[in-house]
C-alpha cells in the first residue's frame, strides 16, 4: 500500500500521444464529411487535449486514486445528518439490470411498464412512510426536493391570490444551509428564528415573526441537534393559523420510520433523501434522490410529469395546469429510486421500524459512552444523532473540533460533521446509524476517548493530525485566494 | 429462545440490544422516544408489502426489469437528449469500487484525495472540450444546468429581468428553466426557429437591455448545428450573456463554444460513460469564464499543497455555497452527481484525444447514412442545416402508432418532435456509433412497412 500512497500523477501527466483505452467497430457506412457542409469556423481546429492512456494505465490510475479515498466500507462514518449507513450490494446488482439501466426515458411507455410499475409502487410506499397523500419522484437530490416543495407553496399562494403578500419563509437557526438557500432560489426572503437553550424551536420567537407575510416554515424533526421537537403540533398550528404552510426536511427521517411521520405531525409537504434513509450510495457527492410528498390540497401543484395508473397501464401524465412544471429532465434519478425500492421491499414495515429503533439505540449508546469526555450540550435522550462540544478542549488546550475530527482519521474513522449545527460552539455532530454493531460503536467511542486523553497529555499531537493519510492538512486559504481549477502544464511538480 | 425475524443489514441480537439499553440506563427503546408526543405517533404498523428475502427480491425485480424493452435486446434510434452510446467496459468496475461509490462529499480532503483529484481532472477535461476557463464539478443534469446558468446571468447582468431561449433547446430544458424562472421571478421568452435553426431576425427583434442571457443549444434539439458566431455577433451591442448548451461528444468535431464567444457553456455528460438508466442519474456540466467564477453554482475543486509541500486537492471557493453562505448562496446545491462526473472522466480518458473525434465522426456517418437511406425511400427530411447525429423526418402516421408497430418488429424508434418543429408527425431520429449498417438497413425497411409508403 505504501507504494500506492506515493502515486501522485495527474492523468494528464501519464498521457502519451497515441495511447487509447477504447476500440470501436470499423466504420461500415460511407464517410460523411461535415466540413463540406459547415463554415470553417464551426469546425474544431485544435483537438481537445484529452488524456491519452493505455487501458492498464487508466485502470491503475483510478485504482490508485481509489486507495486515497474513504468509503463506508472502509470504516465507520459517523457523519451527522448525512446518514452514512451500509449500501446493500444486492441493490447495485438490481439497478444494473439491463432492463433498468439500458432503457430510454422517452421510449413509448408501453415498452417500459416494469420501470413505471416500480416507480408507481415506490410512490405508494413513500406516501405510506411519510403519511402524505401524493409523491413525486422527480427531484434529483434533497435540496432539489426542497426547492420543488417551496415552489409549490409559492404556486399555492398565487392560486389563492396571496402570491404578492406572502414573502417570507421561516427557518430555524439550526437548519441545514440548504433550507435558507432554497428559500432564496424560490424567490423568498428567509427569516431566521433562534433555538432555545434546550436545542429546540423557541415558540415565543416563532410567534413574533409569523404573520400574514409568512409563506411557510421549513424544519426537520428530529432537528439537527438530534432532538425531537416535542412542541411540533403547536409549531405547525401557529404557522397554519397565519395562513402559512409547513415543510418537512426529511434529512433526519432515519430516526422515526414507523414511529412518527411528517403527515401525522401536520406538515403539508416533505422531501426524503433516498440516498440517506433508503441506502443509495452517496457516490462522493451524488447522485442522490429527493422525492417530495404532499397533502392532497397541494397535489395539483406537483411537478410534471407524474406516474399514474390507468386501467392496467402505468402512464406518464403531464396534464396538470396548476403544476409548477418540470424541475428536472425525465423522471428523477431512476437508478437511485430502484435502489430505494429494493431496500424498502427487503425491510418491509417491520424492518424499517427496527431500523429507526436501532439507529436511535446506537446513537444513545455512543453518546453514553463518550459523554464524560466531551461536553454534551443537550441532556435529553437523542434521536439517531447527537452533538458534542469541544468547547472545553478549546478553552483549556486550544484544541478545536476540527482537530478532533482530523485526529479521528488516524484511527480509521471518518470525522463527524464539524461546526454544525451553528447553535453549538465547537460542535461535532455524530450519527453512527443502525448498521454499526456494538464492536464498531465501541471502536468509535474508544477513539473519541483516546483523543480526549491525548489532548490532555499532548495537545500539539492532536493539533498536527492527521499523520496516516496520503496528504497532511491542506492549505485551503491559498486554494481560494489563488484558485487553480484546471490542469496547467506549467504547474507540474 | 424465541425466533425473531432477522434483517441482514441490522447487526444486533436481542442480547446486544439489552446490553446497550443497560449501558444507557433505560429498560426499553420506547423510553428513548419519550419526547415524541402520543398525538403524533403512528397508530398502526405501516402498510407496506411483506419483506422479501434476497432471492425473492431478485426474482421480483428481474421480473419488473424484464417487462422493459432494453437496448441490449433491440437497436435504439431515439436520442432527444439521452443517447445509446458505447461505454468502455472499464467504467463500471471503477465506479463500483466502494471507495468511490460509498464515500460522502469530500469534506475531509485528507481522506478524499482520490475523489477530489478525479473531479479536478474532470473539470480540466470539461474546460478543454468547451474551451472555457473554469468548470464546477457537476450539476443534476443538463436541463438543470441551463436553469442555473440563467439564474447566474440574471444575478450578474445589471438591470436585467429577461431570458431569451431558443426553441431549438430541448423542450425539457425550456420547461425546467420556466420552473426556475417562476421562483426567481424573471421573464422567459422563446425565440422561434427559422425552419431548423434559431431565427436570427427574431433574436434581433427580441434583444433589448432587459435581456440577461440568450440560450442556444449546440447542436440543437433537432440535431442541426447553430451558427454560434453569427448569434454572438448579433448580440454584440448588448450586455446579454451567451449561454450555450452543448452536447460534449459533438465538441469532438465542432468548434468549442468558448472560441465562438460563449459566456457560459452547459450540458450533460451522459454521452460519456453514463448509461441511459431511464433518464437518471445523468450528470450536468457547467463551465464559464474566470470573470464569473465566484458566481458559479455547486462545488468546485482546486489544487493546493499540504504542509509538506505535497500537491493535493480541496473543495474551494466555498463561500458561494449554501453550507457557508446560507440564504446568500449562489445556489442551494448540496448533493450533485459526482459519481457520474467520475464515470464520464473515465470514459473521456478512455476515448482520449483521438477517440472522441473518431466516435463523433462515426455518429455523423451513421446518422447521415440513415438519412440518405430514408430519403432514397421517399421520406422528407426537415433539417436544411448541417446536423450532428440527429435529424427530423416527416411521417405519414402518428409517431406513437409508428413506434408501437416498430416495437413489434424489434426496434425502439424515434421521438415525436412535432411541438418543436410545428410540423405534425415530426420524427426525431438518432443513430450513434453503436448502430450497424445492418441495423440501419433493417430499420429503414421496417419504417417503410409501418409508415405506409415507400
Amino acid at each position: 500500500m505504501a507504494m500506492l500512497k506515493e502515486y501522485n500523477d495527474l492523468i494528464f501527466e501519464i498521457s502519451q500521444p497515441g495511447h487509447v483505452s477504447y476500440d470501436l467497430p470499423e466504420n461500415d457506412v460511407p464517410t460523411h464529411d461535415l466540413t463540406k457542409d459547415l463554415p470553417e469556423y464551426l469546425i474544431r481546429q485544435d483537438d481537445a487535449k484529452l488524456p491519452e492512456v493505455s487501458e492498464l494505465q487508466l485502470v491503475r490510475h483510478y485504482t490508485a486514486l481509489s486507495t486515497k479515498n474513504f468509503g463506508i466500507e472502509s470504516g465507520p462514518y459517523p457523519l451527522g445528518s448525512c446518514t452514512m449507513k451500509y449500501n446493500p450490494k444486492v441493490n447495485e446488482t438490481i439497478a444494473a439490470l439491463d432492463g433498468f439501466s439500458q432503457i430510454h426515458p422517452q421510449q413509448e411507455m408501453e415498452t417500459a411498464q416494469g420501470a413505471l410499475e416500480l416507480l408507481y409502487n415506490l410512490q405508494d410506499h413513500l406516501a405510506e412512510i411519510t403519511g402524505m397523500d401524493s409523491i413525486s419522484l422527480q427531484p434529483a437530490a434533497g435540496a432539489h426536493g426542497e426547492l420543488a416543495a417551496i415552489l409549490m407553496f409559492k404556486a399555492f399562494h398565487e392560486a389563492n391570490g396571496e402570491g404578492a403578500q406572502r414573502k417570507n419563509i421561516i427557518v430555524p437557526d439550526s437548519a441545514h444551509g440548504t433550507n435558507p438557500a432554497t428559500a432564496t432560489v424560490a424567490g423568498y426572503e428567509s427569516i431566521e428564528i433562534p433555538s432555545t437553550s434546550e436545542g429546540i424551536i423557541d415558540i415565543v420567537a416563532l410567534k413574533q415573526v409569523v404573520n400574514e407575510e409568512t409563506a411557510g416554515i421549513m424544519l426537520t424533526n428530529p432537528n439537527t441537534a438530534g432532538l425531537y421537537e416535542r412542541d411540533i403540533q403547536q409549531i405547525v398550528d401557529i404557522v397554519h393559523e397565519a395562513g402559512g404552510l409547513a415543510y418537512y426536511d426529511g434529512a433526519n427521517s432515519n430516526a422515526i420510520m414507523g414511529i412518527s411521520n411528517p403527515g401525522t405531525m401536520g406538515f403539508d409537504a416533505v422531501h426524503l433523501n433516498l440516498h440517506k434513509t433508503f441506502t443509495g450510495p452517496h457516490g462522493g457527492g451524488g447522485p442522490g434522490s429527493g422525492p417530495i410528498g404532499v397533502k392532497a390540497f397541494l397535489e395539483p401543484f406537483l411537478p410534471v410529469p407524474r406516474i399514474e395508473k390507468a386501467d392496467n397501464l402505468f402512464v406518464i401524465n403531464s396534464e396538470y395546469p396548476q403544476s409548477i412544471g418540470r424541475i428536472k429532465g425525465n423522471f428523477g434519478n431512476f437508478g437511485v429510486n430502484v435502489r430505494a425500492y429494493s431496500y424498502i421491499r427487503t425491510m418491509g414495515a417491520k424492518g424499517l421500524t427496527q431500523v429507526s429503533k436501532d439507529a436511535v439505540l446506537n446513537s444513545n449508546y455512543l453518546k453514553e459512552r463518550i459523554k464524560n469526555y466531551y461536553d454534551v450540550p443537550f441532556a435529553q435522550h437523542c434521536m439517531h444523532e447527537f452533538v458534542v462540544s469541544c468547547k472545553q478542549q478549546k478553552t483549556q488546550y486550544n484544541v478545536n473540533a476540527k482537530d478532533v475530527g482530523k485526529r479521528l482519521l488516524d484511527y480509521g474513522i471518518h470525522s463527524p460533521t464539524t461546526y454544525f449545527p451553528l447553535i453549538v460552539e465547537e460542535c461535532l455532530m455524530i450519527e453512527p446509524t443502525e448498521t454499526e454493531s456494538i464492536r464498531e460503536l465501541d471502536q468509535i467511542a474508544d477513539a473519541f476517548i483516546n483523543i480526549a486523553k491525548e489532548i490532555m497529555e499532548d495537545p500539539e499531537k492532536v493539533k498536527q493530525a492527521p499523520y496516516l493519510t496520503s496528504v497532511r492538512r491542506l492549505d485551503e486559504t491559498t486554494a481560494a485566494r489563488k484558485p487553480i481549477l484546471t490542469y496547467q502544464a506549467s504547474l507540474q511538480n | 429462545m424465541n425466533y425473531l425475524k432477522k434483517f441482514r443489514y441490522l447487526p444486533h441480537t436481542e442480547e446486544d440490544r439489552k446490553k446497550m439499553l443497560d449501558t444507557i440506563g433505560v429498560t426499553s427503546v420506547d423510553e428513548l422516544y419519550e419526547d415524541v408526543p402520543q398525538a403524533v405517533r403512528t397508530k398502526e404498523v405501516m402498510n407496506l408489502p411483506k419483506e422479501l428475502s434476497e432471492l425473492e427480491l431478485l426474482k421480483h425485480t428481474r421480473q419488473l426489469a424484464g417487462k422493459n424493452t432494453n437496448a441490449t435486446q433491440v437497436p435504439y434510434f431515439i436520442g432527444a437528449g439521452t443517447y445509446d452510446h458505447y461505454i468502455p467496459s472499464i467504467v463500471q468496475p471503477i465506479i463500483s469500487r466502494q471507495e468511490f461509490l460509498t464515500a460522502y462529499v469530500p469534506y475531509q480532503p485528507e481522506i478524499s484525495q482520490g475523489e477530489l483529484q478525479a473531479l479536478f481532472e474532470w473539470q480540466s477535461m470539461i474546460c478543454e472540450l468547451t474551451q472555457m476557463e473554469v468548470s464546477n464539478c457537476g450539476m443534476y443534469d443538463g436541463y438543470n444546468a441551463i436553469a442555473e446558468a440563467a439564474n447566474l446571468a440574471i444575478g450578474s447582468v445589471r438591470k436585467s429581468s429577461k431570458i431569451l431561449i431558443s426553441k431549438g433547446v430541448n423542450p425539457q430544458g425550456i420547461d425546467t428553466l420556466k420552473t426556475y424562472g417562476f421562483g426567481k421571478e424573471y421573464d422567459i421568452e422563446e425565440i422561434s426557429l427559422n425552419n431548423d435553426t434559431t431565427d436570427i431576425n427574431q433574436l434581433k427583434e427580441q434583444l433589448d437591455d432587459s435581456v440577461a442571457a440568450v440560450i442556444i443549444q449546440y447542436p440543437n434539439f433537432l440535431g442541426s448545428i447553430e451558427d454560434l458566431k453569427e448569434i454572438k455577433e448579433t448580440m454584440s451591442h448588448t450586455k446579454a450573456l451567451l449561454i450555450v448548451s452543448a452536447n460534449p461528444l459533438a465538441l469532438g468535431v465542432l468548434e468549442a463554444p468558448g472560441n465562438l464567444g460563449a459566456d457560459i457553456v452547459v450540458g450533460d455528460v451522459q454521452p460519456f460513460g453514463v448509461p441511459m438508466s431511464y433518464g437518471g442519474p445523468h450528470c450536468g456540466y457547467f463551465a464559464t469564464t474566470k470573470k464569473l467564477m465566484r458566481k458559479i453554482p455547486s462545488r468546485i475543486v482546486g489544487q493546493t499543497n499540504d504542509e509538506n509541500g505535497q500537491r493535493g486537492f480541496v473543495m474551494t471557493l466555498a463561500t458561494r455555497e449554501q453550507h457557508i453562505r446560507r440564504e446568500k448562496a449562489t445556489s442551494n446545491y448540496s448533493s450533485n452527481q459526482a459519481l457520474y462526473a467520475l464515470a464520464s472522466a473515465i470514459a473521456m480518458s478512455a476515448l482520449g484525444r483521438e477517440g472522441i473525434v473518431e466516435m463523433a465522426r462515426q455518429n455523423i456517418n451513421k446518422s447521415h447514412y440513415l438519412k440518405a437511406q430514408l430519403e432514397a425511400k421517399g421520406f422528407k427530411v426537415l433539417n436544411k442545416s448541417p446536423f450532428f447525429n440527429e435529424f427530423v423526418v416527416q411521417l405519414e402516421q402518428s409517431v406513437k402508432e409508428v413506434n408501437i408497430a416498430l416495437h413489434q418488429k424489434g426496434f425502439i424508434g424515434g421521438y415525436d418532435a412535432s411541438d418543436s418543429t410545428g410540423v405534425v408527425n415530426s420524427y426525431l431520429l438518432c443513430a450513434t456509433e453503436k448502430r450497424t449498417k445492418e441495423e440501419i438497413d433493417a430499420f429503414v425497411s421496417s419504417l417503410v412497412e409501418v409508415n405506409g409508403h415507400a
